[in-house]
């Protein structure tokens, strides 16, 4: 009898433990902004002008700033650009100089993009400054590969080819790239090393060759392939040896990524008659869907490279990007756009944003949704961006 | 009377013999066999035939496509798209099934081909732009591959049938509407004559 009321008595005391743990959970939720929901950093602008101003100012504000006054402002921003770059930037709040920096050499377009960079490495950040993309640039039928800063400036041309291309992939720490190019009259995938200009034909199976993702040790390269009379998942080593199908089955299967420990592979698909976001073990096994909270036709996965959240683009009327726990949850539908790739420090992604006939690439600071256009290669449609990493 | 002893020998070591390889046989000697003997007894169901067990050691074929011709099967042949001009297929948004009504464009190619056996087909899938690039050049592809298996099953050898997807990436109406996007939801075929 004592000890049934004395048990009683500890669950009870377990069971209100519980509520009180469950309350404080609900807080942290409440608490803990989701993507989309956090407010920009507050900043002012003093001193600077012309091109180096425009940079900062593009920089920050794909990274999560704001420009406004100086009474309003966390951080004063305050420098000369005539000829070099010169800034300081004060902590409004504690009162103190949080950066101090000068600048020679290079272009003061790339002396502003450093100075963003050390910006955020003072607060603790790694910024995207002085990042590469590849993408996609269509002038009528034809299309070529592109390559420039993560603004749009300074763009190259990586293929001359008329030809129509499509899904370049970087390989991880290397000047080097796989794409699809219809160049030999088929639709095959290119290893082009970007620092030679040496190419190779990577998968040259019949049918189409689709959609290259490169692993991220550089090791693996997944794919789409039909060789096999069906459309499957495939995955080979970067020289393309060793070639093995990660999926059999007669539905389609499209846009693979990789998760950031190169154990998984990512792709959109159709399972059970929906289509889904479904992850595959690397080396193969059995198909694992990732839930997202029944959003309609997920495609373009990206994996970010920190390993929290997969950015993804969703398809109403018109399309969304949208980012979900990489394993699986609640999703939130952030912008218009599609194709998502993910900036090196997890935080920014650039995707396609369709405008009219022609696509422009875009940028968006997830935490605080604040989006902005990167100017387009002149007289072409822009699309399918790949952020080097 | 030696050779008698001798064949008597004989006889006596083939008795040995044959009672030794009998030995084999003995109910005394059993081969053991992996496994337990648990479950139940094999079903045997109406007119003899045998319901397989739950845990059955026989997997079933798994289906598979038919393989795709290399890459450069039909390098330098000449191409010809205004043949089958008339029998562009098209297609359901984001389908990838042959109508019924487009059948007989399919069997129309088929003919051409019977009729023509030294030259070969490509086929070539298209998207309407409602769609994201990448997974619209996989649907590109299966439509290929739809009209393929089609022209398979009507008696076209597979070796002469080459398939290609572009995609959105080649519409033949570039307006934004129903109108124009029903349009670039096709299949094309190319005749592909080898060189001369």
């Amino acid at each position: 009898m004592k000890i049934t009321s004395r048990l009683r008595q500890a669950v009870i005391v377990l069971g209100l433990a519980g509520i009180g743990f469950s309350a404080c959970a609900q807080i942290d939720i409440n608490r803990v902004t989701g993507p989309g929901g956090e407010k920009p950093i507050l900043l002012s602008l003093s001193g600077l002008s012309g091109e180096a101003a425009q940079v900062l100012q593009f920089d920050l504000y794909v990274q999560g700033f704001a420009f406004t006054d100086a009474e309003a402002a966390q951080y004063l921003i305050a420098g000369s650009s005539n000829g070099d770059l010169q800034v300081r930037v004060t902590d409004r709040f504690n009162k103190s100089t949080l950066l101090a920096k000068a600048y020679s050499g290079a272009s003061l377009r790339c002396q502003a993009h450093k100075f963003c960079d050390d910006f955020l490495a003072a607060l603790d950040r790694k910024g995207i400054g002085q990042t590469k993309i590849a993408f996609k640039a269509a002038n009528g039928r034809d299309s070529e590969i592109y390559i420039a800063d993560f603004d749009g400036y300074n763009a190259q041309a990586a293929t001359k080819d008329g030809a129509l291309v499509a899904a370049p992939c970087w390989v991880p720490g290397r000047l080097a790239l796989y794409y699809t190019s219809y160049k030999l009259n088929h639709a095959d995938i290119f290893y082009h090393d970007l620092a030679t200009g040496a190419r190779k034909t990577f998968a040259r199976y019949g049918g189409s060759n689709m959609s290259p993702a490169v692993s991220p040790d550089g090791g693996k390269v997944a794919m789409i392939l039909s060789k096999d009379g069906w459309i499957d998942l495939y995955v080979a080593n970067a020289d393309g040896g060793d070639l093995k199908r990660l999926t059999k089955s007669p539905q389609d299967e499209s846009s693979p990524c990789w998760s950031p420990d190169g154990q998984w592979i990512c792709f959109a698909a159709k399972e059970r008659e929906h289509r889904a976001l479904c992850k595959v073990p690397a080396t193969g096994g059995p198909l694992q869907t990732i839930p997202t909270g029944g959003l309609p036709s997920p495609t373009e996965p990206d994996w970010s490279p920190d390993g929290k959240l997969i950015a993804f683009t969703v398809q109403y009327r018109d399309f969304q990007i949208a980012v979900v726990p990489a394993g699986g949850g609640t999703a939130a539908t952030l912008v218009e756009g599609e194709d998502p790739s993910w900036s090196p420090n997890s935080r920014t992604l650039i995707f396609t944003r369709r405008q009219g006939g022609q696509n422009v690439l875009s940028l968006l600071d997830v935490p605080t949704k604040q989006v902005k256009d990167v100017p387009r290669i002149s007289g072409s449609s822009n699309s399918q961006p790949s952020w080097a990493k | 009377m030696k050779l008698t002893r001798f064949t008597n020998l004989m006889a006596l070591g083939l008795v040995l013999t044959v009672a030794v390889v009998g030995c084999k046989k003995h109910p005394q000697s059993v081969t053991p066999l992996p496994g337990s003997r648990t479950g139940n007894p094999v079903d045997v169901g109406p007119g003899g035939i045998i319901n397989p067990g739950a845990e059955s050691m026989v997997k079933p074929g798994e289906p598979v496509g038919i393989a795709s011709n290399p890459a450069g099967s039909h390098q330098g042949w000449a191409e010809n798209a205004a043949v089958f001009k008339s029998d562009t297929v098209y297609f359901a948004f984001d389908s990838s099934a042959v109508k019924a009504s487009e059948k007989s464009k399919v069997a129309a190619v088929a003919d051409y081909l019977k009729a023509n056996f030294a030259e070969a087909v490509r086929i070539e899938g298209n998207c309407d732009e409602r769609g994201t690039a990448e997974y619209n050049r996989a649907l590109g592809e299966r439509r290929a591959l739809a009209l393929r298996e089609d022209l398979i099953k009507l008696g076209i050898d597979a070796g002469r049938t080459d398939t290609i997807s572009y995609g959105f990436d080649r519409p033949v109406e570039t307006g934004h509407n129903e109108a124009a996007w029903s349009k670039n939801r096709r299949g094309n075929f190319v005749l592909l004559s080898p060189p001369k």
